[in-house]
């Protein structure tokens, strides 16, 4: 008999990728509320690393006739000491037997692994940049050459040959062209035929079809077809994110790490939507620098707080490197809300007329000590500036926050889709 | 001394063939098997994982719930909570054995004999399988199904086609007939009349028809309820079957899905009424193979005891009050009674001649294993074929768990005289499909009124069905009817316990 041996070990993988995508597709909203809690105890390294959720099985479950209840009879292995008659007590929870995948009440949540693409996209996939409508095309990168119908004129490497038969056969029985089969049908009846007078009709016909024939060509230029093709410029979004944050000797740590925090969702979520991400670090105490991003979060730095000096840094950055025509420009500003009084006018008017009318959007994110209670008594002078400015129409996004979990919520809040988001943005 | 197969565990594709060669002269000179050709691929975990999500099948539809299937096993399997099955074997001629890579060359020649001889002689032989599945068409139509359901999505959407087919598959337990028909299911007959019928339908549409008058509707009040049942087929217990027939709203591709859920249906049914036997088969060639061989001195003597030791596992039975218990493990069972029809058959003692007269001291094992493996099922088995001897040394006991009763559950018969015959009936209606699902029909179709469907759920001891799924159950069966439907659950004494109402969703609701 013979024996077929086949490895299969080199056939493409992932067979089951497609059911897993109608399941995720099915159980999005499930998933995503899943994805929302998992990610708020989670590390921001880890945060899009994937990994598993647990999704309750409500709107999975796959019902079947099933019984429960009744008398119920089995027959068991193992008896030991009973005999015909006993009866032995009820433990009370009866008997749990486990199941597969969403069989039973019993089973209510279910744990699965999501990639790391999965994860990420259903984190971000209810989010939306805010204000796209400046974005600008830049470069154009002429990587785009598509099809765009047919042209009558062009270089005879472009011939469409089928377009072009297509329309000479449809020309050439337009005009009833006579085809070969006709004229040799005639040819042979002239030679088969014997009487001269007949003979010399046919002739006569002979020649018209000739004629004809050489009058409407097989292929006419008319007929001729090319392809055409189209540069499309395709566009590069590309975009900028500044960091502003405050370095002050009042910033702790936890504070700085909160601002991190937020800065690398922002740059996951720009990185989503553009080809290009650009970051400019900039910090200040009462100067600003641009720097790198180590000593933007790790180096040492002391002096007083001056808010416009970065908001200043920002502005010349922009006019010299960032033209706002070719760049979507986001800028999110970091701070424990301290500012000196004297530089509030300066900050407001540097913001209002000068930063927030090139930006495609502005976060302030005022960072609190973990525990946050005294944080909470009195607003802060930037705080303060801040929400007089969006009060009288500035396009400012702000929010407070003071413990890590407290990050996610904030940035979702922050990106939601934009009709709801203005109201929920008052504190 | 014969050759040895190999050494140590590793093996490449010769030392595959050169086992599965030696397993087939034992297997058909020794056990006088007969079997369908083989096929044995070898393949990753992953694949695997994949096969397990679709029922084990090298091919399958699309439907999602497949998809969370994979996520479940793949979730369990990375946890290291479940360990993957060794081989998957699949009922089709060539009958395909899957071997996983990681396997060593002992657990390769285990698993060769297991599957490729002890299954496939069982798929070849039982009645079961002969009478209800086609191993020639099965891949066929399983490819035939997979372009299809395509098809339908590409023409009707992915929506519809999801929702009837998640309506399908909870109806799939009550989608199988029980009693064979007039003729046997032949899928390749299947697949092209379903093709035919399709080119039928485009070649004689006339979009003419739709624009002629209907006449006024025949008053259906002189139809006699009884001439009506019969005209339905009623009652039916294949819901399946009966919507595919009978629902009104079903636009033909709906129905051709219907019928391929039944299909497949069908042909897993054997599968869940022979666990026992068909495990107890391919576990007692394996072993009477793996013996041989070792005796023949083609197998070491370190590779058979690597043998033994995932044999005496994939046999192990946990005690009731063991934390590992979850019922009977149908290899121990199935294993330990062929066992014990081979000691009764070469070596009965009085009590095995009282009891099993027409095979007690027979000597021919092989002879009898073969006939009973051709024409029992579990139940049947069990009921003919335990014996006293097996039932002392399993030590088994009835339990009585009646809810009324106050004094707790009453131990009904043990492993003693008076109780073996009870014993044995019981172990044996547990293995009988028919007490396990629950017992529905379609009893009647208000035709003259609203068109309400009819169901009854015959109760058996009192187990009612589970409310929470019998309703969502019973939802995507009134979408599929498009009109009420009602479930009546009543007894013994036909008194009604429960009955259940359920609209159609509106098609928009239906999400």
């Amino acid at each position: 008999m013979p024996i077929h041996i086949i490895d299969r070990r080199l056939n493409p993988g992932g067979k089951s990728l497609e059911n897993r995508q109608r399941f995720l597709r099915r159980a999005k909203s499930l998933v995503q509320g899943a994805v929302k809690k998992t990610s708020q105890e989670r590390d921001i390294k880890d945060v899009l690393e994937g990994g598993e959720v647990t999704i309750a099985l409500d709107g999975m479950h796959e019902p079947r006739f099933r019984r429960d209840g009744g008398t119920r009879d089995m027959v068991l292995p193992g008896n030991k000491k009973f005999i015909e008659g006993d009866y032995l007590q009820r433990s009370g929870q009866g008997s749990a037997k486990d199941s597969g995948p969403g069989e039973g009440d019993g089973e209510d949540a279910f744990r699965f692994v999501l990639s790391r693409d999965e994860f990420v996209d259903l984190f971000l996939d209810d989010l939306e940049l805010p204000d796209l409508a400046k974005r600008k095309i830049a470069q154009t990168e002429s990587e785009g050459i598509q099809r765009a119908g047919y042209t009558t004129s062009g270089s005879p490497s472009n011939i469409s040959v089928s377009r072009t038969v297509r329309r000479a056969m449809a020309r050439r029985i337009a005009l009833k062209r006579p085809s070969k089969e006709e004229i040799e049908e005639l040819e042979s009846a002239i030679a088969a035929c014997a009487d001269e007078d007949e003979r010399l009709v046919l002739m006569a016909q002979l020649e018209k079809l000739k004629a004809k024939s050489k009058r409407i060509p097989f292929i006419d230029p008319l007929d001729i077809r090319y392809r055409r093709f189209e540069a499309v410029p395709k566009p590069v979004a590309q975009a900028v994110m500044f960091c502003l944050m405050d370095v002050s000797g009042s910033m702790s740590e936890h504070m700085k790490d909160l601002a991190k925090r937020f800065y690398m969702l922002l740059y996951v979520f720009l990185k989503r939507r553009y080809k290009h991400v650009d970051i400019v670090f900039i910090r200040h105490t009462d100067r600003a620098e641009e720097v790198d991003e180590q000593t933007f979060f790790y180096g040492p730095a002391s002096g007083g707080t001056l808010v416009s000096s970065a908001l200043q840094a920002m502005h010349e950055i922009v006019r010299e490197r960032f033209s706002p025509l070719d760049w979507n420009i986001y800028a999110a500003q970091a701070s424990d809300g301290d500012n000196s009084y004297s530089d509030g006018e300066l900050t407001g008017m540097l913001l209002t007329d000068k930063i927030l009318p090139v930006c495609q959007f502005f976060a302030y994110l005022e960072v609190g000590e973990s525990g946050g209670s005294a944080f909470d008594l009195s607003d802060s002078s930037l705080w303060t500036l801040y929400e007089r400015l969006r009060n009288s129409g500035a396009p400012l996004s702000m929010r407070k926050v003071s413990e890590r979990s407290e990050i996610f919520p904030v940035f979702h809040d922050l990106f939601q889709r934009r009709e709801t988001s203005q109201e929920k943005a008052a504190p | 001394m014969t050759e040895r197969l190999f050494e140590g565990a590793d093996w490449d594709f010769h030392t595959l063939q050169r086992i599965t060669d030696a397993c087939e002269e034992v297997a058909t000179k020794d056990l006088g098997l007969d079997v369908y050709p083989n096929q044995i691929e070898v393949i990753t975990a992953e694949q695997m994982l994949d096969a397990y999500s679709s029922v084990g099948m090298p091919l399958f539809y699309k439907h999602w719930s497949f998809g969370k299937h994979f996520a479940y096993h793949e979730a369990s399997y990375r946890k290291g909570l479940m360990g993957l099955a060794y081989e998957i074997v699949i009922n089709s001629s060539p009958c395909i054995s899957y071997l996983m890579e990681e396997n060593t060359a002992t657990m390769q020649t285990l698993v060769i004999a297991h599957a490729a001889f002890g299954h496939n002689h069982f798929f070849k032989n039982n009645y079961l399988f002969k009478q209800w599945t086609d191993a020639d068409g099965i891949l066929d139509y399983l490819d035939f199904a997979k372009n299809y359901v395509m098809q339908c999505e590409d023409r009707y959407g992915r929506v519809e086609v999801e929702r009837t087919l998640d309506a399908a598959h909870a109806l799939m337990s009550h989608g199988i007939d029980r009693y064979p028909g007039k003729k046997k299911l032949d899928l390749r007959a299947e697949e092209k009349r379903a093709g035919r019928r399709r080119q039928h339908e485009e070649e004689v549409f006339n979009d003419l028809w739709r624009t002629v008058p209907a006449g006024k509707s025949k008053t259906r009040s002189a139809l006699s309820i009884e001439r009506r049942r019969k005209l339905l087929g009623l009652p039916q217990e294949n819901l399946l079957y009966f919507l595919e027939k009978s629902a009104p709203r079903l636009a033909p591709w709906q129905r051709e899905l219907l019928r391929i859920v039944r299909h497949i249906a069908q042909y897993f049914y054997p599968q869940s009424q022979t666990k026992v036997m068909n495990e107890g088969t391919a576990t007692y060639v394996h072993y009477r193979i793996m013996t041989k061989l070792h005796q023949q001195g083609r197998i070491s003597d370190g590779n058979f005891l690597e043998f033994l030791q995932s044999h005496t596992n994939v046999v192990f039975q946990p005690e009731f009050d063991d934390q590992r218990f979850s019922g009977f493990n149908p290899y121990a069972l199935g294993f330990a009674m062929m066992q014990d029809i081979e000691r009764i058959v070469t070596r009965p003692e009085d009590e095995d001649r009282e009891w099993f007269p027409d095979i007690a001291g027979k000597n021919d094992v092989m002879g009898v294993l073969r006939d009973v493996w051709a024409n029992y099922r579990d139940e049947s088995f069990i009921a003919q074929f335990l014996s006293p001897t097996l039932m002392r040394h399993l030590r088994m006991f009835h339990l009585h768990d009646d809810p009324e009763e106050r004094a707790g559950i009453r131990v009904d018969a043990i492993h003693d005289e008076r109780g073996f015959r009870r014993v044995r009936r019981e172990l044996a209606r547990q293995h009988d499909v028919g007490y396990i699902d629950a017992n529905i029909e379609v009893i009647d179709v208000d035709l003259s009124g609203d068109r309400r469907l009819i169901l009854h759920h015959h109760v058996i001891k009192g187990s009612q069905l589970n409310e929470t799924d019998a309703k969502r159950v019973l939802q995507h069966l009134a979408d599929l009817w498009t009109y009420d439907v009602a479930l009546i659950e009543v007894d013994a004494s036909d008194k009604v316990l429960r009955e259940y109402v359920v609209s159609p969703r509106p098609i928009s609701a239906v999400a």
